[in-house]
C-alpha cells in the first residue's frame, strides 16, 4: 500500500542551508466521492455528495467545487454560507491559508469538521497521482497553481459524472486550466450565477479590489514596493513604525517607531495615505519648515452619502495654516505599507439617503478606523442592527476603503436553554441593586418538584484577560458599607446586565434539581440559561406573600414550595452537625440630605432569609462536587478548617459559670450542646453563647483543590466535605472563576489556560482571601463611624449583658444597636487603685456586693468621649446595678451631649 | 497552532506516512572486508554504517579486561558531512558520546557477555546523513509535542533491554506508546531478519559453490 519516493527540497534560509525532508508519495489517498468506486474506501470519510444538487446557472450540471488558496482566503465569508457545499480543498490549499491567515485556517478547519458543508480535504501533495516537483525557475506560487490544475485534472478524470469546478481570480491560472479542458469560475461569475444568491454577493469581497474602476480619480500617491521600502530603512531614509490613528480628528495620526522616543505626528489624508490603525507602515519625514502639531479641533468625518463623489476637498489636502516653531512636532508622511492589521470591524451603516443605493458607508464603532465603504442589497433591512465589517482593500482611486458585510451581530442565544416560560423570582434584601440569584420551583407532573437556583451570568460578559477580568480579578470582592457600595464590576454590569432584575430578559447559570416531597436531590443539571424573572422582592415582601393565605399566583405558590423545602434541608443540614451561629448586623436609615444616620436596627432575620440561603448553600455545594470531579487539581473551593480546641476554652469556662457543659469535641456535639443551652429566664442567653463561638472559629478561606490533600477541603461551620460559591458573581470574583470552570465542565465555554493552572489558582485565592478579609474590616469601620454619628448628639440608656469578664473592663453587649462596647472599670481619673476586684478563677468582677459575671444584665450609658479630638470613641458608663463612686446617673429623656459638655470644651469640638 | 502539527487531520505526518508507519528501511550487510561483520542501513534519509570486530584479545591497557565477561567498546560518530552545516568534530560531542553510551548499554544488554571472557568486542556507527525528520525512533509521536521514547527490544523474547524518555508524557499514555514502539521494533525487526536470511543463504551458497569448484 505504501509507495514510498525520496525527495529533495532546498531551502535557504540566511547562509545557505539544505534542508532535506523524507516526502512519501502514497497509492491509498482516497477521493472522498460517495459516487466513485475506485478508490477503496474502507476507512476515510467520504463527504461529497453524490448528486451534488446545482443552483448554478453558469454550471447546470452537478459539480464540485475546487477553490485556489486566494478564493479560500478573501472570500472565506462567502463559502461559509450554507449554500456553498461539496467543495473539495486541496492540501495545497489548506497549507498555504494555514501560512498566511490563522483565523481563516480556524475557520476553514471547522467547515471541514461541519457535516452538512459536504465539504472533503484532498491530500493532494501525498498522493502519487497529484505530487508535482517544482521546476527549476518556477516560483512556489507557480508550483501550487500548478498543482492544483493537475489535481483538478486527476479529479475529472477519476470522477466522470460530476463536473469539477475550478474557482480562481487568478487570470493566468484560469485559462491555463481552460487550456487543459478544466472548467474554471471566478468567484464573482459562479456566485452570480447562483439563483438567490442576493444576500451572498454582499459578503462577496469587493470586486473593485480586483478591477480598478476605470477613469477614477486618483486620490492617493502611490504606496511604494517593498524593496525600496526596506531599502529606505536600511539606508535610514524612510523609518519603520506602528499607526495609531488620532482618537479627536480622523485627519490625524502618530506613528510609534522603534527606537525613538517621542512618535512621529502625522497629519492629513495624503500623508496618511490610506493607512488604518495598528498598520505597520514606513514613513518619511518631512523638512522641519513643514512641521506640524495636532490641531486641537476635534474632527468627525461627516461626508454625506449623497457625495458619491470620492473627493478630498483642500482642507484636507493640505494643512495650510503655518505652526509656530516652538510648537511643531516632528512630522512624516507614510509612503508605503509594511504589513497591514486589518481584522473585521463592528459597528453601523451610515444611513444613506438613497434607499436603493447599494453602496453604502460604514461607521466602525471605534473611532480610530475609518469608515469603510461597502455594497449592499440589504440596507435597508441592516440600518439598525450592529454588523462586521471586514476590509478587503483601499486602491488609490477611492476616498475610503472598500470592504464587505461579513454578518449581522444578535443576542447569542444559541447554546442557551431558554426558561423564560419558568416563573423565577429574586429575594433580596431591600435597596438591593445588584441581584444575583433567582429561584423557581415547582412541581412536575411525577410528583416530584423541579428547583433552579438561577444565578447572574457574569462569566458570559467578563471574557478572560481582558481589562474588565483584571480589575474584578484584583478587587476580588464588592465592598458594602454602610450608606454605599463599591463596585467589584463596573455598574452597568453589576446593577443592570448581569443583574436578575424583574421583567427583562437576562442571561443566567442555572442549577436544577429534581427533588423529592421529601427534600432528597434525584437529579441535578447545570445549563447556561435565558431567564425572565417576575418579580423582585424583598425578604418581607416574600415573607408577606407565603403568609397571606388568600394569594394563590403562580409565584407565591412557587415560594410556598421553596419555604417548604428548605426548612427540611435546613433541619438535615443542622442534623449533620451544621452551626447555627449568630452574629448581629444591624442597619442604619440614613437622613437622605446630611447622611446622619437617623435610626438604627438591627437586621431583622426572616424565613424568606433562611429559604434563600438554604438553596443557596445546596447550589454551592453541588457545584463544587461538580467541578472537582471535573477538575480534581484546578477547582476554586472554600474551606473552613475545624479550630483547634484549645479555642474554646473561653467558651466552655463562661458556660461553665453558668453550670452548663458545653461539648466542643465536634461540631455535631457542640451544635446540640448549643441548642440545649437555653434558660428561659435570659432570652438572649442562647444568642451570647452563638456570638461567642462565632469568636471561636477559623477564618474560612478560598484555595486551590490541587495544593492540599482532600482532607482537609472540608467546610467545619457548614459541616459538608467540600463547598465553594457560586451564587454571587457580581459581587465576589471567586464565583466568577467557580463559573468559568462549571462552563468548561458543561462543554458551554472553553478553558484557558490560567483557569487550569493550579498555581495561578492559588495564587487568585491569596489575593481574594486577603481582599474579603479587608473588605470586612472597612465594612465594620463604617459601621463605627456610623455608631458614633448616630450617638454624637445623644446620651442615650440601654440595657445591655456581659459578654466577657476582662481583667480591667467589662465586654457590654447592647442587643438593640448590635454593638458592642468596653466598660472600662478602673477609670484612671478615680484615684491609684480601682474599687473592682477581679477573681481570675471564676471570671468574675466584684465591687461590694456586686457582682459580675458572663451573660449578667445591666443597664448602661451610652454616649460619645470627646477627650480625645483625634480619636473619638463611644464610652460605655454603668447605670444600673448602682455602684456608688462608678455608675452615673440615668440620661433624661431627650438628653443631648450639649448639655453635659461644659462649655470649654464644646468650643474645641 | 501555527507551530508544528505532529498529525494533520487527515491522518497523515509532515511527510506523508500514516502514524503507525516506519520510514523506508533498506539494509546490506558485508560491506565491509577488513571487519569481522559489517551492515549498512538506510532508515528514510538515516544512513548509518557499522562494523564490528571481534571478539578478540583486549588491546591497550590490559586492566581493562574482565575475568568473566567480554568488553565491549562501542563507539558512534557522525560523518562531517552528515548534517546541513559541515562539522567540525565527528565525534566526542555530547550527542555523540550520549549515542555511545545507548549503544553500549544496548549491546551490554544484548550479547550474551559471559560467553567471550577477557576479550573485547569493538563496535563503530558511523552516521552517514542525519535526518532533520521530526521522529527517527519513535513512530507514534501522536500529538504529543517534544515527549520522545526511545526503546530497543530482543524481538524474540519480547524483553526491553533500552528504555529512554525525552520530555514529559502523561503516564496514561504510557502505554499506549511503549505498545506502539515495542511494534514499531518489531517491525524493524521483520525487516532486518529477513536481510539477514537473504544475505546469509547467498552467503552460504557462494560459499558451497566455491568448496564444490575447489
Amino acid at each position: 500500500m505504501l509507495t514510498s519516493k525520496i525527495f529533495v527540497k532546498k531551502t535557504k534560509r540566511g547562509g545557505v542551508m539544505k534542508v532535506v525532508r523524507e516526502h512519501y508519495l502514497r497509492d491509498d489517498i482516497t477521493c472522498g466521492s460517495k459516487l466513485c468506486c475506485i478508490c477503496e474506501h474502507t476507512t476515510s470519510k467520504q463527504p461529497l455528495e453524490e448528486s451534488p444538487f446545482s443552483r448554478s446557472s453558469l454550471c447546470p450540471r452537478a459539480h464540485y467545487l475546487l477553490p485556489d488558496t486566494n478564493v479560500v482566503l478573501h472570500q472565506i465569508d462567502v463559502i461559509e454560507d450554507p449554500v456553498v457545499t461539496n467543495v473539495i480543498i486541496l492540501q495545497t490549499v489548506l497549507d498555504e491559508v494555514r501560512h498566511r491567515s490563522i483565523p481563516a485556517y480556524k475557520r476553514l478547519k471547522d467547515m471541514l469538521a461541519n457535516p452538512d458543508k459536504h465539504f472533503y480535504t484532498f491530500c493532494n501533495e501525498f498522493n502519487k497521482n497529484t505530487y508535482i516537483e517544482r521546476e527549476p525557475g518556477e516560483s512556489v506560487n507557480n508550483r501550487n497553481d500548478r498543482a492544483i490544475r493537475q489535481a483538478a485534472n486527476w479529479y475529472s478524470q477519476h470522477i466522470k459524472s460530476v463536473n469539477i469546478v475550478l474557482i480562481t481570480d487568478d487570470n493566468e491560472n484560469r485559462s491555463k486550466a481552460t487550456k487543459m479542458g478544466l472548467e474554471a469560475y471566478t468567484v464573482h461569475e459562479y456566485i452570480k450565477s447562483l439563483k438567490d444568491a442576493g444576500s451572498l454577493l454582499d459578503r462577496l469581497a469587493n470586486p473593485l479590489s480586483r478591477i480598478t474602476i476605470q477613469g477614477g480619480k486618483v486620490l492617493f500617491p502611490e504606496h511604494l514596493p517593498l524593496s525600496e521600502i526596506q531599502r529606505g530603512i536600511r539606508s535610514g531614509k524612510y523609518l519603520q513604525g506602528t499607526f495609531f490613528a488620532s482618537r479627536e480628528n480622523y485627519l490625524e495620526a502618530n506613528i510609534s517607531v522603534e527606537n525613538r522616543d517621542s512618535m512621529v505626528f502625522i497629519q492629513g489624508m495624503i500623508n496618511l495615505n490610506r493607512s488604518v490603525d495598528g498598520d505597520i507602515v514606513a514613513i518619511e519625514m518631512l523638512p522641519e519648515e513643514k512641521w506640524s502639531c495636532p490641531s486641537s479641533l476635534v474632527l468627525v468625518d461627516r461626508e454625506e452619502q449623497q457625495t458619491e463623489e470620492d473627493d478630498i476637498d483642500d482642507s484636507e489636502r493640505e494643512v495650510k495654516n503655518l505652526v509656530p516653531k516652538e510648537l511643531r512636532q516632528p512630522t512624516g508622511r507614510v509612503i508605503g505599507i509594511i504589513k497591514r492589521n486589518w481584522r473585521q470591524y463592528c459597528g453601523v451603516l451610515q444611513p444613506s439617503l438613497l434607499k436603493e443605493s447599494t453602496r453604502h458607508l460604514f461607521v466602525p464603532a471605534e473611532k480610530k478606523i475609518a469608515k469603510i465603504r461597502i455594497e449592499t442589497r440589504q440596507a435597508e433591512g441592516l440600518s439598525n442592527k450592529r454588523i462586521i465589517v471586514a476590509i478587503d482593500s483601499w486602491p488609490r482611486t477611492s476616498r475610503y476603503p472598500l470592504g464587505h458585510f461579513v454578518r449581522e451581530l444578535g443576542m447569542d442565544l444559541q447554546k442557551r436553554i431558554d426558561l423564560r416560560h419558568l416563573d423565577i423570582c429574586s429575594v433580596d434584601p431591600p435597596g438591593c441593586t445588584d441581584i444575583d440569584d433567582a429561584l423557581h420551583c415547582r412541581r412536575l407532573e411525577n410528583g416530584n418538584f423541579e428547583v433552579g437556583v438561577h444565578i447572574a451570568d457574569v462569566s458570559h460578559f467578563i471574557r478572560p484577560n481582558t481589562a474588565l477580568d483584571k480589575e474584578a480579578a484584583s478587587r476580588g470582592t464588592t465592598v458594602y458599607l454602610c450608606d454605599q457600595r463599591i463596585d467589584m464590576v463596573p455598574e452597568l454590569l453589576s446593577s443592570n446586565l448581569c443583574s436578575l432584575r424583574s421583567n427583562v430578559e437576562r442571561f443566567a447559570f442555572s442549577v436544577i434539581w429534581e427533588m423529592s416531597e421529601n427534600a432528597k436531590i434525584l437529579n441535578t443539571k447545570y445549563m447556561k440559561s435565558i431567564i425572565f424573572s417576575r418579580a423582585s422582592l424583598t425578604y418581607a415582601e416574600a415573607q408577606m406573600m407565603i403568609d397571606d393565605t388568600s394569594r394563590q399566583d403562580t409565584v407565591t405558590v412557587s415560594l410556598r414550595h421553596l419555604n417548604r423545602l428548605a426548612k427540611i434541608l435546613k433541619k438535615q443540614r443542622i442534623q449533620n452537625g451544621a452551626l447555627c451561629l449568630a452574629s448581629t448586623e444591624v442597619r442604619f436609615y440614613v437622613d437622605s440630605e446630611t447622611h446622619d444616620p437617623i435610626d438604627v436596627q438591627v437586621k431583622e432575620l426572616r424565613e424568606t432569609n433562611s429559604m434563600v440561603e438554604e438553596f443557596m448553600l445546596l447550589a454551592n455545594i453541588s457545584v463544587a462536587e461538580k467541578i472537582k470531579s471535573e477538575f480534581p487539581n484546578s477547582s476554586c473551593l472554600r474551606r473552613h478548617p475545624a479550630p483547634p480546641p484549645s479555642n474554646f476554652e473561653p467558651l466552655i469556662k463562661a458556660a461553665a459559670s453558668k453550670n452548663l457543659k458545653l461539648d466542643a469535641s465536634s461540631g455535631k456535639a457542640l451544635s446540640d450542646s448549643l441548642d440545649k443551652a437555653i434558660f428561659p429566664e435570659n432570652p438572649f442567653f442562647n444568642t451570647m453563647l452563638r456570638i461567642m463561638t462565632t469568636r471561636c472559629m477559623m477564618q474560612a478561606v478560598y484555595f486551590c483543590s490541587g495544593m492540599l490533600p482532600e482532607e482537609e477541603y472540608q467546610h467545619y461551620g457548614l459541616a459538608t466535605p467540600i463547598y465553594t460559591h457560586f451564587t454571587s458573581p457580581i459581587r465576589r470574583y471567586s464565583d466568577i472563576i467557580v463559573h468559568r470552570l462549571l462552563a468548561v465542565c458543561i462543554g458551554a465555554d472553553a478553558s484557558y489556560p490560567e483557569l487550569l493552572d493550579k498555581h495561578r489558582t492559588q495564587v487568585l485565592c491569596n489575593n481574594l482571601n486577603y481582599r474579603h478579609k479587608m473588605a470586612q474590616y472597612a465594612g465594620r469601620a463604617s459601621v463605627n463611624l456610623h455608631t458614633q454619628l448616630f450617638f454624637k448628639t445623644r446620651v442615650q440608656d440601654e440595657n445591655g449583658y456581659v459578654l466577657f469578664v476582662k481583667k480591667n473592663a467589662l465586654q457590654v453587649l447592647i442587643p438593640k444597636y448590635g454593638l458592642e462596647g468596653t466598660l472600662f472599670l478602673n477609670t484612671p481619673d478615680k484615684g491609684v487603685g480601682s474599687i473592682f476586684k477581679y477573681n481570675e478563677e471564676e471570671n468574675t468582677q466584684s465591687a461590694g456586693e456586686v457582682v459580675f459575671r458572663v451573660f449578667d444584665p445591666l443597664t448602661v450609658q451610652l454616649s460619645i468621649d470627646r477627650s480625645n479630638v483625634q480619636h473619638l470613641k463611644l464610652s460605655v458608663r454603668l447605670v444600673h446595678p448602682y455602684i456608688p463612686g462608678f455608675s452615673v446617673p440615668p440620661a433624661r429623656e431627650g438628653q443631648t451631649t450639649e448639655g453635659t459638655e461644659p462649655p470649654s470644651k464644646k468650643k474645641k469640638v | 497552532m501555527a507551530g508544528l502539527e505532529l498529525l494533520s487531520d487527515q491522518g497523515f505526518r509532515i511527510d506523508g506516512r500514516r502514524p503507525h508507519e516506519l520510514r523506508k528501511i533498506e539494509c546490506r550487510l558485508g560491506v565491509f572486508r577488513q571487519a569481522d561483520g559489517s551492515a549498512y542501513i538506510e532508515q528514510g534519509n538515516t544512513k548509518v554504517l557499522a562494523a564490528v570486530y571481534g571478539p578478540h584479545e583486549v588491546r591497550g591497557r590490559r586492566g581493562k579486561a574482565l575475568h568473566d565477561k567480554v568488553v565491549i567498546n562501542c563507539q558512534y560518530s557522525m560523518a562531517t558531512f552528515s548534517t546541513g552545516e559541515r562539522k567540525r568534530r565527528p565525534r566526542g560531542d555530547r550527542k555523540s558520546q550520549e549515542m555511545t553510551m545507548h549503544l553500549q548499554q544496548t549491546f551490554n544488554a544484548a550479547i550474551l557477555t559471559t560467553l567471550y571472557p577477557r576479550s573485547q568486542i569493538d563496535i563503530f556507527v558511523e552516521d552517514l546523513f542525519e535526518t532533520t525528520s521530526i521522529v527517527d525512533f519513535n513512530h507514534f509521536e501522536e500529538s504529543f509535542g517534544g515527549a520522545e521514547v526511545i526503546v530497543a527490544t530482543l524481538p524474540r523474547s519480547d524483553q526491553i533491554i533500552f528504555l529512554e524518555m525525552n520530555g514529559r508524557l502523561h503516564e496514561d499514555h504510557l502505554t499506549a506508546v511503549m505498545d506502539r514502539a515495542i511494534a514499531g521494533c518489531k517491525d524493524v525487526y521483520h525487516i532486518v531478519d529477513r536481510v539477514v536470511r537473504e544475505h546469509v543463504s547467498e552467503r552460504s551458497a557462494a560459499i558451497g559453490s566455491e568448496i564444490n569448484n575447489g
